[in-house]
């Protein structure tokens, strides 16, 4: 039982079972706006978890990631476009007001979107790579605001979209459940992925470069293809944002957002599997917390995270951890310089 | 000496602005030799380290590993064909345990990383050869799952060794493995070098004399980047040019 409590897997399995029945909860406490405010919390969970991906584990900091976000919610956008105009996309590509079509599409679209971003700026690194990852956003954003055909500015708004698999989506609940539903795949994958060879090797990418380079690793197809799958994750949260909202513009690849996602995760614990969630729903729930108070809420949030940061090393995880006392005692240091023979340590601290 | 060597480096130059680290150093590695590579500090040593590895591009000369030209080829790719190294100031994975430190380096070894699934700390096909290594550097089995945070200095240089072991290496290049050992743990490194001896050829790089002596076959004694010696243990005792530029220097102090 101790073990189950430990293991982060379990949270988050009890922690999606208890978010399912947010929908059927929701009108017993006359409070229909829950499930709309639960829905964004799940949307940018997996946008937050997916730049886990590269930030956490592999300690890439990029400060772009809102572009992929932004990039999925287009993809939607405009092919919904297309479809309400009867004429194909590039002359070719059929628009669809369909999930179905437009999810995959959108996952395809922040792929390749974070394939060309990141075959670029990878080949940088430190302050270099920070820059120049919100640069390639910032481009994006402003190509976004110029695309007239597209709204530009305003942005385009999409009004009928069709049931997916029997689904209405216009049903608030349904979104809420298949919001959830992505969720919970997308954090299977990213477990797999974490304890996986390659999630081994953006952990040595985060820890030690150099030490990488020395056990024959050619690091940047390791970075890239995390790069790759983070923009995907990414891009299908956008395109889930998009039909959450029935709207798209510019703002969606702002580069706040790209700030506010990385918020999420450093306020949730980087690296963890439950952190960016938790960080997603902590973040959601206070602005919406504080901006029915005052005008200012941005006053008082500032504040609250300076002190998770500066107090709690981990994000909320690892202040949960240690609160719980949860990281297991070291065994007794040896002194430097003098090791007991082999035989000679305390049974208790054997293993494997 | 109708051996080819496993590691030739001819005429090597490494310039750092005015400063000559590495000044047309000629150095020989047969196979199954532990060679030391000594001198006083600054005279080049851990740079020489870093360009045969392919840390550091020389300016010139060249380096032949296993009878291949490889001055021109990337760390990784000399990885792959055998050369590993151990860092004077350890490069360990520092978040994770002492045991998937070693795994990571075997999994490094075993191909390409694009895996996905499979969870890699339960995959024996890691375990095992890991496990292996650091039972050959003597690293207790209860400090296996510590994290390498938590390890003294002395097991950090055990573990450092334990990595580069587990790459299999067809030859090593060890940067001082004694360094901030204390009395004890010198004489447990030098019987884990002494057992690997013959079947592993090494460069070793070292200042602690006692361990030198013991272990070398031969000696090249580096002074300003440049080669002044090269022989056997008892040949470089008694030379008069070594004594007077390093080991009477050393007696000074």
């Amino acid at each position: 039982m101790r073990n189950l409590l430990r293991d982060e897997r379990a949270w988050v399995v009890a922690l999606l079972a208890l978010a399912a029945f947010i929908p059927v909860l929701a009108p017993m406490l006359d409070s229909p706006a829950t499930v709309g405010l639960a829905t964004r919390i799940v949307i940018y969970a997996i946008a937050a978890s997916s730049l886990n991906l590269i930030l956490g584990h592999a300690g890439l900091v990029s400060f772009g990631h809102a572009a992929y976000f932004g990039l999925g919610g287009y993809a939607v956008g405009i092919l919904y476009a297309h479809y309400g105009s009867g004429e194909p996309f590039l002359g070719f590509i059929p628009g669809s007001n369909s999930l179905l079509v437009t999810l995959p599409a959108a996952i395809l679209v922040g792929g390749i979107g974070a394939a060309i971003i990141g075959a670029l700026s990878l080949r940088t690194a430190g302050v270099q790579f920070i820059m120049i990852t919100l640069a390639f956003a910032q481009m994006l954003y402003f190509l976004f605001v110029s695309l007239k055909a597209y709204g530009g500015d305003d942005g385009l708004a999409i009004r009928r979209v069709a049931p997916v698999l029997g689904m209405n989506l216009r049903d608030a609940a349904t979104l809420f459940w298949l919001c959830l539903g992505l969720l919970a795949v997308w954090l299977f994958l990213m477990d797999r992925i974490a304890r996986s060879r390659f999630g081994r090797v953006l952990a040595g990418v985060r820890q030690g470069e150099r030490r990488m380079a020395a056990l024959g690793v050619r690091t940047y197809f390791y970075k890239l293809v995390a790069f790759v799958i983070a923009g995907m994750g990414a891009a299908m949260a956008g395109a889930l944002m998009v039909n959450y909202l029935r709207f798209v513009s510019p703002d969606m690849m702002a580069w706040t957002k790209s700030g506010e996602l990385m918020i999420m995760v450093i306020l949730g614990g980087l690296g963890t599997l439950l952190g960016p969630v938790i960080g997603a729903g902590v973040l959601v729930a206070l602005e919406y917390t504080l901006s029915g108070i005052t005008e200012h809420w941005q006053f008082i949030e500032g504040p609250i995270l300076l002190l998770v940061v500066l107090f709690a090393r981990g994000g909320l995880m690892g202040a949960v951890r240690q609160l719980a006392g949860r990281r297991a005692p070291a065994p007794e240091a040896v002194p430097a310089g003098e090791l007991p023979p082999r035989d000679a340590l305390p049974e208790t601290a054997t293993h494997g | 000496m109708a051996e080819a060597p496993v590691l030739s480096v001819q005429h090597l130059v490494k310039r750092f602005g005015g400063l000559t680290a590495t000044d047309d150093l000629n150095l020989e590695v047969l196979p199954g030799e532990l060679h030391a590579l000594i001198g006083p500090n600054g005279a080049g040593k851990t740079t020489a380290i870093g360009q045969i590895m392919g840390e550091i591009a020389p300016d010139r000369g060249r380096i032949i590993f296993m009878g291949e030209d490889v001055t021109r080829l990337s760390a990784p790719a000399r990885v792959a064909r055998g050369l590993a190294r151990t860092f004077q100031i350890t490069q360990l994975l520092e978040d994770d345990t002492a045991e998937s430190n070693v795994a990571l380096a075997v999994q490094a070894r075993a191909g390409h990383s694009f895996r996905f699934w499979r969870d890699a700390s339960r995959d024996a096909r890691l375990l095992e050869p890991a496990r292996a290594a650091l039972e050959e550097v003597g690293l207790p089995r209860a400090r296996w799952a510590l994290p390498v945070a938590d390890l003294s200095h002395g097991e950090r240089k055990q573990l450092e060794l334990a990595v580069a072991l587990a790459s299999r290496p067809r030859m090593l290049l060890l940067d001082e493995p004694m360094a901030g050992l204390g009395a004890s743990e010198s004489l447990r490194m030098t019987e884990v070098l002494r057992r690997l001896k013959g079947r592993i050829p090494m460069l070793l790089v070292e200042h602690d004399m006692d361990a030198v002596f013991s272990l070398a076959d031969r000696l090249s004694v580096l002074v300003y980047g440049h080669c002044i010696a090269c022989g056997a243990p008892e040949a470089i005792r008694h030379d008069p040019q070594v004594r007077a530029a390093y080991l009477t220097e050393e007696d000074a102090v």
